[in-house]
């Protein structure tokens, strides 16, 4: 965190820039993100930003940790998408591991974890239009988020810090009727997504607001580390979920949204056609859900079902062991990314041979998509900046860890 | 299925392309690497990190264009004591190479990679702050995450979990 008597570079030149402080608490941040503003008349000379507020240790928290304990602590971190941080998680363990996966559990997966993205692509499009003016397409969108935050509940119990993923697979079988609601809620989807277009798309006023507003060219980019719609909207076709598979990705079929202007315009079409392709890719886990089993077949590390437990004397004891001492994980380490909806989300987990994890490093998107903001601002309005902010999509949580 | 054993011999591995590249222009600044489940690891000597990262980045065969993270790893107690882990990811090829820096505990520095990408600004920030490696030529080598005037660095393996009280 850095003060702002603490920073030289900032010092008003000769009396014609100011300096304006903008957050931490300001409605516009989505979070307590602090922005440093030297500003000449409307325009901004330079912009900095100033993170740590949300800072909590959670990377040094994992290591006292056993490796089954972190799940939860992932969802944490990006509040908006608790299940791709778990599911990026317990792959980079799994992979430690060497463990397979059921398809039944892989499919659970990216269902969920589609399921996930539209609700933080639901999230930023509302607060992202309230910022701008538009309020009405908040309350749209939250009516939808709260059928998506049910199925949620309905799976894992909790609304929002889900921690249903495990290493080995998931928590539960899903409940009965559950992939009928599924199917149900995909089904009435895409037209909602209609509705949000129809307020949005082709409004004048959103247009000016948003098109050639904080551009990036995709050199830069590239250069700056961005990832996701960030990247996308600039005319980079990478998308990880297509790229590098993880988790039976390559078995469903999607387009990924590029766009070229590299605008606030170009990323917000790139995550509204991402909200059309997440529900595709629902539609097809549904239908194609395998039988099966929903935990991998390794007892000394995936909890057995709560009946064998109470039935079994072996059961009774991994339990009692998992619990109690944790599992030992091979040493070696691993770096596992994953697509979050925010860009490229990745663990690096080191194993010392032990229970508990040496290193947990989360690679952010959001902290590097950060980067780009004083490129996309300097040199432009003072109120595009609040359209920059919205139109990268960070979550503060996730970039102070 | 259990993973088969880790490839650590630098000889078996010169063919990978990024290998290939580094050894081209300087075996010096090759101190090994390591095949291990899937994934490349390329130990970098100290002096040579952002020369080698320039170079990976603009290798036409296997463009390493894309700087994902950059971290630390805290051996403590042993010696040389930090491991900076950069993450690089080739987005034409789809594939990535890890590299390590090893440091000595005292007084860890290595040179930063901003020039290469300027990307690096945050991550590098972060591992200053957070270890208390210092990276020399960063155009701003602040603490990122912690109050100014914190004392210690967190992630250091000799710094409680609960703080110093």
């Amino acid at each position: 965190m850095a003060h702002l008597t603490s920073v030289p570079a900032l010092e008003p030149g000769q009396d014609k820039t100011m300096i304006l402080n903008m957050g931490p608490q300001h409605p516009s941040t989505h979070g307590v993100l602090r922005l440093m503003l030297e500003i000449d008349g409307e325009n901004i000379v330079r912009l900095m930003p100033d993170i740590g507020f949300l800072h909590t240790g959670i990377e040094k928290t994992c290591e006292a940790k056993f490796y089954q304990q972190v799940v939860p602590m992932t969802d944490r971190i990006d509040y908006l998408c608790p299940m791709t941080n778990n599911l990026c998680y317990v792959l980079a363990v799994e992979k430690l591991l060497g463990l397979e996966i059921p398809p039944k559990a892989q499919w659970l997966r990216v269902m969920m974890n589609e399921l996930t993205r539209i609700n933080s692509h639901l999230v930023w499009l509302g607060t992202h239009a309230m910022d701008m003016g538009a309020m009405t397409v908040f309350l749209y969108c939250f009516r939808e988020r709260e059928d998506i935050l049910r199925l949620f509940e309905a799976i894992s119990g909790q609304r929002m810090m889900t921690s249903y993923f495990r290493i080995g697979g998931v928590a539960l079988e899903p409940p009965l009727g559950f992939l009928d609601r599924v199917r149900d809620f995909a089904n009435r989807f895409p037209s909602k997504v209609d509705e949000y277009e129809n307020l949005l798309t082709g409004n004048p006023i959103w247009m000016m607001r948003t098109k050639g507003v904080a551009k990036i060219t995709a050199e830069d980019a590239i250069a700056l580390g961005a990832s996701g719609p960030t990247l996308r909207g600039s005319g980079v076709d990478h998308d990880l979920r297509r790229d590098m598979p993880y988790s039976g990705y390559e078995n469903f079929k999607f387009k990924v949204p590029v766009a070229k202007e590299g605008d606030v315009f170009a990323r917000y079409m790139c995550r509204v056609q991402e909200l059309r392709e997440s529900i595709g890719i629902v539609k097809q886990a549904v239908e194609g859900m395998p039988d099966g089993p929903v935990k991998a077949n390794a007892p000394h590390v995936v909890l057995p079902d709560r009946e064998k437990m109470k039935t079994q004397m072996e059961a009774l004891i991994y339990h009692f062991k998992i619990i109690t001492e944790g599992f030992a994980v091979p040493e070696g380490e691993v770096y596992q990314a994953v697509e979050s909806p925010r860009g490229e989300m990745g663990y690096y987990v080191v194993s010392d041979g032990t229970a508990k994890p040496y290193r947990v490093h989360m690679r952010s998107a959001c902290l590097a998509n950060l980067q780009t903001l004083p490129s996309m601002c300097e040199g432009r309005l003072l109120a595009d900046v609040v359209a920059a902010i919205g139109s990268i999509d960070i979550v503060l949580g996730e970039i102070d860890r | 299925m259990p993973w088969p054993a880790a490839v650590t011999e630098l000889e078996k591995l010169k063919d990978h392309p990024a290998i290939a590249r580094l050894l081209a222009w300087n075996p010096a600044a090759v101190e090994g690497a390591k095949y291990d489940r899937d994934e490349i690891t390329i130990y970098i000597e100290r002096s040579s990190i952002r020369e080698a990262c320039a170079l990976l980045r603009d290798n036409p065969n296997f463009p390493l264009n894309y700087l994902s993270d950059v971290t630390c790893v805290d051996w403590y107690p042993s010696d040389p004591r930090f491991e900076v882990v950069y993450h690089l990811l080739s987005i034409s090829k789809k594939e990535r190479v890890r590299l390590k820096v090893r440091l000595s505990g005292d007084s860890p520095a290595v040179e930063s990679i901003t020039s290469v990408w300027r990307g690096a600004n945050y991550f590098e920030r972060e591992v200053f702050d957070l270890f208390g490696v210092r990276f020399t030529g960063h155009p701003y080598l602040r603490r990122i995450l912690m109050p100014e005037d914190w004392e210690g660095n967190p992630l250091r393996k000799d710094y409680p979990v609960e703080g110093y009280r």
